[in-house]
């Protein structure tokens, strides 16, 4: 026999593959390097150096929590969550005719609208609530109001790319069998779309009523009423119990608030 | 012909509470909370029409944005995003590989699963402000602090996604390495790298797109980035720089989201 044909150890890739594979890699590592020397041009590192020491002067500030803070944190803790669900209530009002109108199926002019409706649920999702209400801080003044407003405009984006996403996944069949009923659209809409949206659609609001708790728990930093307005206040006097005290009654609002959604999601759908 | 028996119109039943009971009192119990829950609102009607004119200008500068005045807090504000996000989520990747594996219940023993999992949970309960407020107090500000909060809001997000998926791999590809008398390392390697790398790409990309966006956030408290920026730009009121950078954050974050979505498609 001749020459072997065929390699003595088997390989996944072609050595041009592996090859082009390992040079991606390697602009990659380049790349981060390059960007952490840019990043840390002006980074002091004797206080990096210096982060142990920091952490451990802290933590021990922080410990025990000042327990006798709680009854304080109540109201704040019930601004909190009437933020975040009042948000979520005017963020679905807004998302669902945008959802409408971005969805394929549904909206009436895919020429305008459906981008016009394209642009404002990327908008929405690529502002943080906290700058919605670092704006709307500045513009209506600190206050409740501008927390809820924050949290509804992030809100629509989420709602609306999710829900549209749901309308265009519809069983079309169940549509055309109401429209062969003679049907008008409103109706086509009430009895073909919307009963095969509506589980998708309480998932959705309940799981952004969930993430809405842990972000509007923190809006009150840039003065936009609730927990975080007492955390603003407790760290510019340096009170670190109170910190410790407010982080755990957040922690606890945020998993109470996961496990809420969990059982109602797995309940809908 | 006596009484019609059925109904001239077809009314949709309910179709999640089933129960008429539970309707009306879900029903009753929320109008009751919303009637709290806004007369809790309390809006301060006469700041709200003096800050008008203020949000009025607000959406002047967004549609007639100025880039030049404060482009080079701009500029040095989106480098410092950029190399943090790029950094973070690298270093976030490195660390929560590991990680994921530990907590994929099919893999490791039970010892480290439990401490991978508490490592994804602690991760994941608190949110990056809060983190970054810790880090800026420990390391003072800058983009540092921001890079080392983005790795940790990065670690949990990817462990506990990359763990779910290793946990879904399809068994027998993996009995059948094992059967060829693999070492462990080899069918981490051929069994289950394979089958989750897509995916693993997929949701670094994601991730890619989320530490942007959060950079954009932490500035707020001092860990660098643009969000500092916006924030100055914000506190001198000078909305029509902050218009032009929330621009640029739109446009980034649209370049990012498609781009993934374009590359996610492409390889797999």
């Amino acid at each position: 026999m001749s020459e072997r044909s065929f390699p003595a150890e088997w390989r996944r890739r072609t050595p041009r593959q592996s090859l082009a594979i390992w040079t991606l890699w390697f602009g990659l590592v380049a790349l981060t390097v390059w960007c952490w020397q840019v990043m840390n041009e002006n980074t002091i590192w004797a206080f990096v150096a210096d982060a142990p020491r920091q952490a451990a002067d802290i933590g021990s500030r922080m410990m025990p929590p000042r327990w006798s803070y709680l009854p304080e944190l109540l109201w704040p803790l019930w601004d909190t969550i009437n933020i975040a669900t009042l948000g979520t209530i005017l963020g679905v009002i807004l998302a669902v005719p945008v959802a409408f109108l971005a969805a394929r199926n549904t909206t009436p002019s895919l020429l305008f609208l459906r981008p016009a409706a394209l642009f404002l649920i990327v908008a929405s999702r690529s502002i943080n609530s906290l700058i919605w209400a670092l704006l709307l801080v500045a513009i209506m003044g600190p206050g409740l109001l501008a927390g809820v407003i924050a949290i509804g405009l992030r809100s629509i984006g989420f709602i609306g790319k999710l829900l549209y996403e749901a309308i265009e996944e519809v069983d079309a069949a169940a549509v055309e069998a109401v429209t062969a009923t003679g049907a008008s659209r409103a109706q086509i809409l009430e009895y073909g779309i919307v009963p095969q949206v509506l589980p998708a659609f309480w998932g959705i609001t309940v799981f952004r009523w969930d993430i809405n708790i842990r972000e509007s728990a923190i809006l009150g930093l840039v003065g936009a009423g609730g927990l975080g307005l007492k955390l603003q206040g407790s760290l510019n006097v340096l009170a670190w119990p109170q910190v410790t005290m407010i982080m755990l009654v957040i922690l606890a609002t945020v998993v109470l608030s996961e496990w809420v959604s969990a059982n109602v999601r797995s309940a809908i759908i | 012909m006596s009484e019609r028996d059925y109904p001239l119109t077809w009314k949709r039943p309910p179709q999640i509470l089933t129960h008429r009971g539970w309707r009306w009192g879900l029903q009753i119990g929320f109008a009751i909370w919303l009637v709290l829950a806004l007369s809790t609102l309390d809006p301060n009607w006469t700041r709200i029409a003096d800050g008008w004119e203020r949000g009025m200008r607000f959406v002047y500068g967004f549609i007639q944005p100025n880039f030049s005045s404060r482009w080079r807090d701009i500029s040095n504000g989106l480098v410092e995003s950029l190399t943090m996000t790029l950094t973070s989520t690298v270093a976030g990747i490195v660390i929560s590989v590991p990680i994921g594996i530990g907590a994929a219940r099919n893999v490791g023993p039970a010892w480290i699963y439990y401490i991978c999992r508490s490592i994804i949970a602690m991760s994941r309960a608190l949110q990056e402000i809060i983190v970054a407020i810790f880090f800026v107090a420990m390391f003072g500000f800058g983009p540092f602090a921001g890079f080392l909060t983005l790795t940790f809001a990065t670690i949990g997000f990817l462990s506990k996604l990359l763990a779910e998926d290793i946990e879904d791999i399809d068994e027998a590809q993996a009995e059948a390495i094992r059967a060829t008398g693999a070492s462990w390392w080899q069918v981490i390697g051929y069994a289950i790298q394979p089958q989750v790398m897509p995916r693993l790409i997929g949701l670094s990309l994601y991730r890619l797109d989320i530490n942007f966006r959060e950079s954009a956030v932490i500035g707020i408290v001092g860990a660098g980035g643009i969000g500092a920026t916006l924030n100055t730009a914000i506190d001198r009121y000078e909305y029509d720089s902050a218009g032009a950078i929330l621009l640029i954050i739109i446009l980034l974050v649209m370049i990012a989201e498609y781009g993934s979505s374009y590359l996610r498609r492409f390889l797999q």
